[in-house]
């Protein structure tokens, strides 16, 4: 069943590729505009790259997290998903994990690629890829507790940014600090030790609560 | 065996229901009657358990279905007033990928034998946003065909369905219940079906 669901995701964010295209260029675009926009001192970029790279990271992925339950639950088929025969925190991790693949999974591998408008070293690179991963699972985990609690509501998308980018923190700080950490040659492990624990912690308690936040929607 | 105790339905600030007490058992068919707006869907969506009542319980032999859940859920098959049927998805697809995520696989020649049966084969390949309202609930329809649930909960079915598909669905509905099925039927036509013991339920306004 979980298997189904995740397919069945898959399926319909390819037929809906554009949408997909339209993050990963939103995110392509907005990490170019830095460079142009402050000129191309490499000791500047160097230093703000890695908060860039992550922010625009948070706001791509803000784009798509309506989509995880919106269009299920305009058409019913939500109802459906909550109703079979199998928890729901089931239902939701696929749903997220569909979304992590289509949504985030592009970011982190054309990251490095924009990196290289910074004048990041390789090693560099490698820690951007390494704390991205770690870190957007956690994005669409969290992204979808607000997903899910404003689902139906009007003014959806502005309130969900709302809820969301205050989670979105402690992924910033640590994801940043990483990366930050290989520009300063100082340790980056306990910063990524630190992302693989939130995500840890997002892993076991989002999916229950945006299932709990899905039932109250739908209700 | 479905009983519903004192149950009370509030929607906002209306009572809708109030103190309705049934019992839904095999072989019987539930009709639920009443005007628009009187608590029918609101009804309905306790009974599968997608809101809770206001007060009373409901019991699906003899415990209670929220403490149930996903137990609850493999035994019912419900149709509401939305199809449920996904835009992009062809209607095979749609088909088949409800039939997965509720738990019963359905390969493709079986799939295709039941949209037979509910005459969609020949629309099987084309994306449901191209099928009109009563193609798209016969494809609703064929989800409660490959569903194995003992229960269903069904509102307004015969909603912008042809003549033949009406007949078609009575049929299905009475073959359900003459199998030990117990259904429970939100509708302001008679249905008319071939069964022995069918209790009406009104709602007043």
């Amino acid at each position: 069943m979980f298997g189904w669901v995740l397919w069945r995701d898959l399926i319909l964010a390819w037929r809906h590729r554009a949408d997909v295209l339209a993050t990963l260029f939103f995110f392509i675009i907005v990490t170019s505009l830095f460079p142009l926009g402050i000129g191309p001192e490499p000791q500047t970029l160097q230093t703000i790259a890695p908060g860039i790279v992550w922010v625009a990271a948070l706001l791509a992925s803000m784009l798509s997290l309506g989509r995880i339950f919106g269009n299920d639950y305009q058409d019913g088929t939500l109802e459906q998903l909550l109703l079979t025969p199998q928890p729901a925190y089931l239902v939701v991790f696929a749903k997220v994990l569909a979304h992590w693949l289509v949504s985030e999974v592009p970011l982190v591998i054309i990251a490095p690629v924009l990196g290289l408008q910074f004048g990041l070293s390789q090693n560099t690179l490698l820690i951007v890829v390494v704390s991205l991963l770690l870190g957007t699972p956690v994005l669409s985990l969290i992204g979808a507790i607000g997903a899910a609690l404003t689902l139906g509501l009007r003014a959806a998308n502005v309130l969900v940014a709302l809820l969301v980018l205050p989670l979105y923190i402690p992924v910033l700080i640590f994801g940043t600090g990483a990366i930050q950490a290989t520009v300063n040659g100082t340790g980056t492990k306990p910063w990524l030790l630190l992302l693989g624990a939130t995500l840890v912690l997002a892993f076991v308690f989002a999916p229950w609560a945006s299932s709990a936040a899905l039932k109250i929607s739908v209700e | 065996m479905l009983e519903v105790i004192n149950l009370t339905c509030v929607r906002g600030t209306r009572l809708l229901v109030r103190n309705l007490n049934f019992t839904a058992t095999a072989n019987q068919l539930t009709e639920l009657r009443g005007p628009n707006g009187s608590g029918k869907t609101s009804l309905l969506r306790i009974l599968c358990g997608l809101s809770s009542p206001a007060a009373g319980e409901v019991r699906w032999n003899g415990k209670n279905i929220r403490s149930l859940g996903e137990e609850y859920f493999g035994a019912v098959a419900y149709l509401a007033h939305q199809n449920a049927v996904k835009d992009e998805l062809s209607a095979i697809e749609n088909l088949r990928i409800s039939t997965g995520v509720a738990g019963n696989s359905l390969n493709q020649a079986q799939a295709q034998e039941v949209l037979e049966r509910i005459g969609l084969k020949d629309r099987q390949h084309l994306p449901a946003r191209v099928l009109s309202a009563g193609q798209r609930r016969r494809l609703a329809l064929a989800r409660l065909l490959t569903s194995k649930a003992t229960l269903w909960i069904l509102d307004e079915v015969l909603t912008s369905l042809d003549d033949a598909a009406v007949s078609l669905s009575r049929e299905f509905m009475g073959d359900h219940i003459k199998n030990g099925g117990v259904a429970i039927v939100a509708t302001h036509q008679d249905l008319n079906l071939s069964v022995e013991r069918v209790q009406r339920i009104q709602l007043s306004p």
